[in-house]
């Protein structure tokens, strides 16, 4: 084993974590990617000892910052990991020091410096009407930045539901004219839908890039197949409750205690793409079903439109 | 949902109640650790500073000022040589083009390596925190198990999650009373210039945590207001005072509204910064009594002080104690830090209290979680309470069982408001002046001020240079 991986195991045990947890995670991760298991230790190399960080442009446009809360939560990577070794985090409005023109020039001198090269994320919806004059940073509308930015990245990953698809202002009436990152720019981009997304399907996704060189197979609405390939309904530790017409009619009552289905308080399982029920938040704690809750389809497009009223039977 | 619940008349169940009281705790303990290191800190703390520590002096800093369970020269010098590393590759990311070495940093480089140490520990920390609310919450951000009438997570009622939660909020509390306010204490010890910088007149709460169905009286963060700083004329603040002003704001011309009577007609244009008398903020202007008020940590533990409250009182005076800083120091961005965590500790105290009681009604028989409800034809309603960053109010009115109007005034909206049509300044426009500043080009200063309120949003501070003239636009992220 090398010095730079000696020491980042190291460092994991220092911190609690065993190298056999970590390669634990590693396989998890790997597995949750669609990988075979002869990838894990490429898998735990990208995390050991990255030749260099790859620099990341994290934009932050009509949002609410809770995606990267969402990434904050990311365990095994942990996010100083994420930020001091794995990733080079260039431009992140929330966590980065500087502000005003010190965070521009950052900005900028980013930009330039890796040309081609960075991974551009981005993080809230873009306002279209009134030349974009909705959504601004800096004097400069979120339109104008996108436009400069992302075709300057290597790979540009819409993080979120609002970045993927428009998100909640772009809920009708949507008076900015919000819409998410591909809509607005008229391109293609990688998305990763979520209100927030689970912060392992972007490091799995951002592992797979590091790891092949190119970004994961994704479905025909830009999302990776490894997290969006089936539905939650698909995946549903209660899906034998409504094979068997066991359902929870109101809340509270002796059927939620019991864990049934909840098709007929509006679960938008059936129609909704993501791994949820396997991955689960906040390292494997819970998800909503689990919680006793509907899905409400927070990943879909135009959700707040065409999933609600959340609690009505589709 | 407490406006809706307020609207539709329904009481949720006891379980119900100290659930959301969990779940809010825990998102105090959360939240405030976040926001001292990570949105904050760098505000005080110069991380470039710390490679010329020494490890060893570190480590007796450390072990005279805090009970942190991690220390020692070696692990000082570790900490130390993962920052060198980072700097070393060339590659600063966040720490990119910051204000290293800028005149108002004032911290040793030992307390400088301190607080960074802690920095990259309290960002896993609060990754294992955040479990608290997957609990009984699903998961973290945007809890999913609050509905209309009590929660959802029925299942998770066992003795096994309860443990869990328990273990995690006597974890995070043991941080937040051995590092945490440690930290706070050293730095602002450092500071105490800031005792006299960045303070405001008026203070509002709602106040939060029912201890049991009557609202306000039972709240353990009590609600009320405050004017002029007069501590001892603390008054219950009431719903029907709040307004919104609009005249500096980028919506459609209207009379200052109550906000059941709210109206949300943004501008059809481009909105473009005004100077002068005009509009320049997508943030309405809410007042209390047609006055500006202050809300989040600050206000509350105000409030809670001038209300009595002996828990608050005893932080509060024993803190302005060992500082060695008047009663007054309160009224600044120190005092609103200070708060912060002041307020953290007792909330984290009284949690253990809440999941014990908890278990005792589960073991009385009571497994309620949710009241059942119907939507009426027409009503309205309105929830009141404090989340981190301060006040949130809600008002509904439903008509033929759907929204007629919804309005919420949220804490960024108080806090960062602009000016109304009498030309009163909004909070942190207020704070700002007589922000001394080393370097306009680089204002540092005006960000602790800013941060120190845990504003929800970015925004834009101008600088203007009192010899020269010039101005400088500063971007608040």
């Amino acid at each position: 084993m090398d010095k730079e991986k000696r020491e980042f195991y190291e460092r994991l045990e220092k911190k609690g974590v065993s190298r056999r947890d970590f390669m634990k995670y590693c396989t998890f991760l790997t597995a949750s990617m669609g990988l075979s298991s002869s990838f894990v230790p490429k898998v735990a190399d990208v995390f050991a000892a990255p030749s260099q960080r790859p620099p990341v442009v994290w934009l932050h446009f009509a949002e609410c910052t809770g995606c990267s809360e969402a990434i904050l939560r990311s365990m095994y990577p942990f996010i100083d990991q994420l930020v001091l070794e794995i990733l080079s985090v260039e431009y992140h409005e929330t966590i980065m020091a500087a502000a005003g023109h010190q965070a521009e020039e950052a900005l900028h001198a980013a930009v330039k410096k890796y040309e081609g090269k960075f991974i551009c994320v981005v993080e809230g919806g873009i306002a279209t009407k009134f030349n974009g004059g909705y959504g601004k940073v800096a004097g400069r509308t979120f339109l104008e930045i996108a436009k400069d930015i992302v075709p300057k990245a290597a790979a540009t990953i819409a993080l979120g539901t609002c970045a993927a698809y428009g998100g909640v202002q772009a809920a009708k009436p949507n008076p900015g004219g919000y819409k998410g990152v591909g809509a607005a720019l008229g391109i293609k981009t990688l998305n990763i839908p979520g209100c927030p997304p689970n912060p392992i399907n972007f490091v799995g996704t951002v592992v797979n890039y590091l790891l092949l060189g190119k970004l994961p197979a994704l479905d025909d609405l830009g999302r990776p197949l490894f997290a969006y390939g089936k539905t939650i309904h698909d995946q549903c530790p209660r899906r034998s409750h409504f094979e068997n017409d066991e359902f929870v009619e109101e809340f509270g009552s002796e059927e939620a205690a019991l864990g049934y289905c909840l098709y007929k308080l509006g679960c938008r399982g059936p129609e909704t793409y993501n791994n949820c029920p396997i991955v689960k938040f906040n390292d494997g704690t819970s998800w909503p079903i689990e919680a006793g809750h509907p899905c409400i389809g927070c990943s879909e497009p135009d959700f707040w439109d065409t999933m609600s009223p959340f609690y009505e039977e589709m | 949902m407490r406006a809706v619940e307020n609207a539709v008349g329904v009481k949720i169940p006891k379980n119900a109640r100290l659930i959301r009281n969990l779940l809010h705790g825990a998102q105090f303990q959360h939240d405030h650790i976040v926001h001292f290191y990570h949105l904050h800190a760098l505000d005080w703390v110069d991380i470039v500073s710390a490679l010329k520590a020494d490890p060893k002096a570190t480590a007796a800093l450390s072990d005279n000022v805090s009970n942190a369970p991690w220390g020692g020269a070696n692990y000082f010098r570790n900490v130390q040589q993962r920052l060198q590393t980072f700097v070393d590759s060339g590659q600063l990311g966040p720490f990119t083009n910051a204000y290293w070495g800028h005149p108002a940093y004032v911290l040793p480089p030992e307390a400088n390596l301190m607080a960074a140490a802690h920095y990259i520990e309290a960002l896993r920390l609060q990754a294992r925190a955040a479990r608290m609310h997957a609990i009984f919450g699903a998961k973290n951000p945007h809890l999913q198990s609050l509905v209309v009438g009590g929660v959802t997570s029925v299942k998770d009622l066992t003795p096994d999650r309860i443990a869990e939660f328990l273990y995690i909020t006597k974890e995070t509390q043991s941080f937040i009373e051995n590092v945490y306010i440690p930290d706070l204490l050293a730095v602002a010890s450092f500071y105490k210039d800031w005792g006299a910088i960045g303070g405001c007149k008026n203070f509002m709460a709602w106040g939060e945590f029912p201890m049991n169905d009557n609202e306000p009286e039972s709240l353990f963060m009590p609600r009320g207001f405050i004017m002029n700083r007069n501590l001892g004329g603390m008054k219950m603040a009431a719903q029907d005072k709040v307004t919104e002003h609009v005249s500096r704001a980028w919506y459609q011309e209207g009379a200052p509204q109550h906000p059941y009577t709210g109206e949300t007609k943004p501008l059809q244009e481009d909105p473009k910064y005004r100077s002068g008398g005009g509009k320049y903020s997508w943030f309405k202007a809410p007042r209390y009594e047609g006055e500006p008020c202050e809300v989040g940590p600050l206000a509350r533990v105000l409030v809670a002080y001038g209300a009595g409250k002996k828990e608050i009182q005893t932080l509060v005076d024993s803190t302005l104690q060992k500082l060695g800083v008047p009663v007054q120091a309160l009224f600044s961005t120190l005092g609103r830090t200070a708060a912060r965590g002041l307020e953290t500790v007792a909330i984290g105290q009284a949690m253990p209290g809440w999941v014990m009681e908890l278990v005792e009604n589960l073991k009385a028989g009571d497994t309620k979680t949710y009241e059942p409800w119907e939507m009426p034809d027409s009503g309205r309603g309105v929830g009141l309470n404090d989340v981190p960053r301060g006040s949130l109010g809600h008002w509904i009115e439903i008509e033929n069982k759907k929204i007629k109007n919804y309005q919420y005034v949220v804490p960024s909206t108080w806090n960062l408001g602009p000016r109304d049509e009498k030309g009163k300044l909004g909070p942190v426009e207020e704070a700002l002046i007589g922000t001394p500043i080393a370097d306009p080009a680089r204002p540092l200063e005006v960000l602790r001020t800013v941060h120190s309120f845990d504003p929800c949003v970015a925004c834009g501070v101008h600088v203007i240079d009192p010899e020269s003239n010039q101005v400088y636009d500063v971007k608040v992220l």
